[in-house]
């Protein structure tokens, strides 16, 4: 069993590092996030663009989508789940802490599970 | 590389799989498949997406209990998991999240202020240009309370607008942001842009963007005319009044293929029958026929980012003014009766080119170049003016951004040529002259322009352009413009900025030629480049304050705004002096506008609005014949108020529509006439008037409407409009001091017809 992690580790990391060498400047990716108001569309947008290589970051509060272009070579869409979660949003992909969800203004506590 | 790495991440995933995981299947209400839910267990990063079929599979481990499945608009449900079995999961409705329930009730509002935009920008969209039925795009701004329009003579009928309380020759009037009303066009150019050709209008008050130029002043107007990828198959407008004024506008749409879109405007009109309301012996407007054709082509490529636009157009206007009985063939430059002609043609090619780079949405290039040609022969009694003018215009721009969208710049570089030619026959110092000016203007320029947003409140335009003109110089032109959003619905705007324009000064006044003044450029000094006169130099600062409230659970807008342009050179046009004398010269001390507006808008309810709106003009001039002096012609109190009200739109499109409008011009100072004969005075102030407008129309379907109106329905008429009307030869003989409506009421009707 140990070996097999192993060896998935490796392949993984090895293909993750491939992926590397030619990473796009312009890269687009569609992250879901919560949020309920024009409020949160600010803090969600700033906290993407808090992120060194977001080139540009738009959520619709409509869709919960937020647009993202980055330079891979810079960040990777993880950090911007990351920012975005500390910011007190969740995304598809990650949680916001409770702490950080407490955080926010009344308003912008969007119902989460 | 992608498809590489997916690959790589179905094989590890198959690895994990070979491991321990947990399947399943998530289902709406309705036991469908539900695609795209999200799936991941509490407390980790382990998650996955639902596929077309609803099923879904994810690892498993034993620490892992609590899977999270959810999607918008849906509970989002724990699931406890005790052992990996294939489960099957129905999702419930969110109850206060009815999505798709609501229905956004907001129509847009016919005159928009954004809260984002860094200028002090209105847009009027087609709604508001509606308002006003007739004619051509000067007569759109009578709803709009930041333009003032205005007569400028009691012989061409010609309206002219004033922002800030400056004429248009300070304002940069451009066509899809390439300047077009400049020079020759700039006494008569707005008659000649037919309204309904006109899909929106944006004003931009006080100094505007350098990207345009250098030119503008006090503000900057663009109207966008309507693009052929989006207009209708086919449109009709007939309109007619009781002045006898008939209009016809006819637009032909056609895609040709799916990238190619192309448009053909028609527009003529004419006035047909002579009208003296005022029994002076002089036409109120005068007669004569426009007829103004245009094709425009769009070619647009979005997956590669191409668009494309090419206008055609030509257009050719005749009027004729003056005395009742004038016959041209029998009078002109003869005393039998005093006339005037003026004959305008006009083409213009246009081109633009721009690209969006695909996969960078935020960068792009464009590219616009103009030709146009403008030729004027006209003549007012014995006095005689032609022009023609031959100009390029281009303009290479490129967008983009530094770091992120946050930061984002506009650079580029700019060519313009003038070529002019004029005749000017007028009396002068030495009696009745004819002088030739011709020169040609070049300029070449650079700009770049950063803007700074920080997605929240406050964002900053610093912009800066050198350009280096033949008659100018070289010289620098910096614009600022700032926005900060103190608290909700709250708007502060700053700008500051610097013009610099070489006066036309007969193209400008030509409203002096109908009348027997002396018109003399005076020569006092100055490097005297542009008829033996200096460029024109002034500064703008602006501060506006809009805050949007809720009163008594309406919306309501307060705009307060004050601006002050200095000029630091001016051509003064010094009607002062004497009565029989127009003189021009350099500005020798002080000359500045200030001007306050508040206004309140309020939204009654979705269908009916109020705007109200008070100016306040303070206008001075330091003129070597008597000192400081307010400008003439330019009241210094102004009230302004517009009523809409829409009702509900039927099925079908049946719609009834009312809109009034009243304007309240405090007294004007007028031109100097102290020393002419009593009968041949006016006194040096006007009094103050009112003006009233209404409208009303019935849409009968989408397709068909019909309107009615009228126009300065108190009938409120200018008593001695033409100075010296019964000695139009004489010394006191002046159609130029206009400061109210010559022609009293006016009715309209017309009719729109599309088909879709």
């Amino acid at each position: 069993m140990n070996k097999l992690m192993i060896m998935l580790l490796i392949a993984f990391v090895g293909l993750t590092a491939q992926a590397q060498e030619k990473k796009s400047k312009n890269a687009k990716y569609d992250v879901e996030v919560n949020g309920n108001c024009d409020q949160c569309k600010k803090r969600i947008e700033k906290a993407a663009y808090g992120v060194k290589g977001v080139k540009s970051a738009v959520w619709s509060e409509e869709t919960k989508n937020l647009h993202l272009i980055v330079d891979e070579s810079k960040c990777s869409v993880d950090d911007v789940h990351a920012a975005v979660a500390k910011a007190g949003h969740d995304t598809g992909k990650l949680k916001a802490d409770d702490k950080d969800y407490d955080n926010l203004h009344s308003c912008c506590q969007y119902s989460r599970s | 590389m992608h498809k590489l790495f997916l690959i790589g991440f179905l094989l590890c995933a198959s690895f994990i799989q070979a491991q321990e995981s947990l399947s399943g299947k998530v289902l709406d209400e309705q036991n469908q498949p539900l695609p795209g839910a999200s799936i991941y267990w509490k407390g980790t990063s382990v998650n996955t997406v639902s596929g077309n079929d609803g099923t879904f599979t994810i690892p498993y481990n034993s620490d892992n209990t609590h899977l999270i499945v959810s999607y918008i608009g849906y509970i989002t449900d724990t699931i406890v998991i005790q052992s990996p079995q294939t489960i099957s999961h129905k999702m419930i409705i969110e109850k206060n999240n009815e999505l798709s329930e609501v229905v956004v009730d907001k129509t847009r509002k016919s005159l928009e202020r954004s809260q984002l935009k860094t200028a002090n920008v209105t847009t009027m969209g087609s709604k508001e240009l509606l308002k006003a039925a007739c004619c051509n795009i000067a007569e759109s701004f009578e709803t709009n309370p930041s333009i003032d329009v205005n007569f400028t003579d009691a012989l061409t009928g010609t309206k002219q607008i004033k922002m800030l309380g400056l004429t248009s020759p300070y304002l940069l009037i451009a066509e899809e942001n390439i300047p077009s009303i400049r020079g020759a066009s700039q006494a008569y150019g707005l008659s000649f842009v037919p309204g309904t050709w006109v899909e929106s209008i944006q004003i931009t008050k006080g100094a505007g963007s350098v990207v345009n130029g250098y030119e503008s002043i006090s503000g900057q107007i663009n109207y966008e005319l309507l693009k052929p990828v989006n207009d209708l198959p086919f449109f009709l407008n007939a309109y007619g009044d009781t002045g006898s004024r008939f209009e016809l506008n006819t637009h032909f749409n056609k895609k040709v293929s799916d990238k190619w879109s192309s448009s053909l405007f028609l527009h003529g009109n004419a006035r047909v029958s002579k009208n003296d309301m005022n029994d002076d012996g002089f036409l109120d407007n005068p007669v004569g026929k426009q007829f103004n054709i245009m094709n425009r082509w769009q070619y647009t490529d979005a997956e590669k980012g191409w668009v494309s636009f090419l206008n055609f157009r030509y257009m050719r206007d005749e009027k004729q003014g003056g005395q009742v009985d004038f016959d041209p063939d029998t009078d002109k430059f003869t005393t039998n009766n005093w006339g005037s002609e003026i004959n305008t043609d006009k083409a213009d090619v246009s081109a633009k080119l721009g690209y969006v780079f695909p996969d960078m949405p935020y960068q792009s290039i464009g590219l616009q170049t103009a030709f146009n040609w403008h030729k004027q022969d006209s003549y007012f009694g014995f006095n005689q003016y032609n022009i023609e003018q031959k100009s390029l215009y281009s303009n290479l721009i490129f967008n983009s951004i530094i770091t992120n969208t946050l930061n984002k710049f506009a650079t580029g570089v700019n060519f313009t040529y003038d070529d002019y030619n004029e005749y000017v026959f007028v009396n002068q110092f030495n009696g009745f002259n004819g002088n030739k000016y011709d020169r040609i203007d070049n300029s070449a320029g650079a700009f770049f322009e950063y803007t700074y947003d920080n997605a929240a409140n406050f964002s900053a335009v610093l912009g800066g352009r050198v350009d280096v003109h033949n008659r100018l110089g070289t010289f620098f032109t910096p614009r600022m413009h700032l926005r900060y959003n103190p608290w909700k619905s709250a708007t502060i705007r700053a700008s500051a900025g610097r013009g610099k324009r070489a006066a036309n000064i007969f193209a400008e006044n030509q409203a002096l030629f109908g009348s027997s003044r002396m018109l003399q450029p005076v020569t006092n000094g100055g490097s005297g480049k542009i008829y033996g006169l200096d460029p024109e130099i002034a500064w703008n600062y602006g501060v506006s304050f809009v805050q949007n409230v809720p009163l008594f659970g309406k919306n309501a807008e307060f705009v307060v705004d004050f601006y002050r342009t200095d000029f630091s050179k001016q051509v003064v046009v010094d009607l002062y002096a004497s009565p029989q004398q127009a003189l021009f010269y350099n500005l020798h001390g002080k000359s500045y506008a200030n001007s306050l507006q508040l206004e309140f808008n309020l939204e009654i309810t979705h269908h009916i609005n109020v705007r109200t709106a008070y100016k306040y003009y303070d206008i001075k001039t330091d003129f070597a014949s008597t000192g400081n002096q307010e400008r003439p012609l330019q009241a210094k109190n102004r009230f302004f108020a517009n009523f809409a009200y829409e009702s509900h739109v039927h099925e079908g499109g049946g719609q009834w529509k009312f809109d009034t409008t009243y304007n309240l011009m405090g007294k004007q100072r007028l031109p100097y006439t102290g020393s002419n004969p009593a009968e041949y005075q006016m006194g040096d102030y006007s009094p103050s008037f009112s003006l009233f407008n209404a409208q009303v129309t019935r849409s009968f379907s989408s397709v068909f409407e019909m309107y009615a109106g009228g126009e300065n329905i108190g009938n409120y008429q200018q008593k001695k409009a033409i100075l010296g009307a019964d000695d139009p030869f004489g010394a006191y003989f002046d159609s130029s001091i206009v400061y109210a409506p010559i022609f009293g009421q006016m009715y309209y009707v017309g009719l729109r017809f599309k088909i879709k």
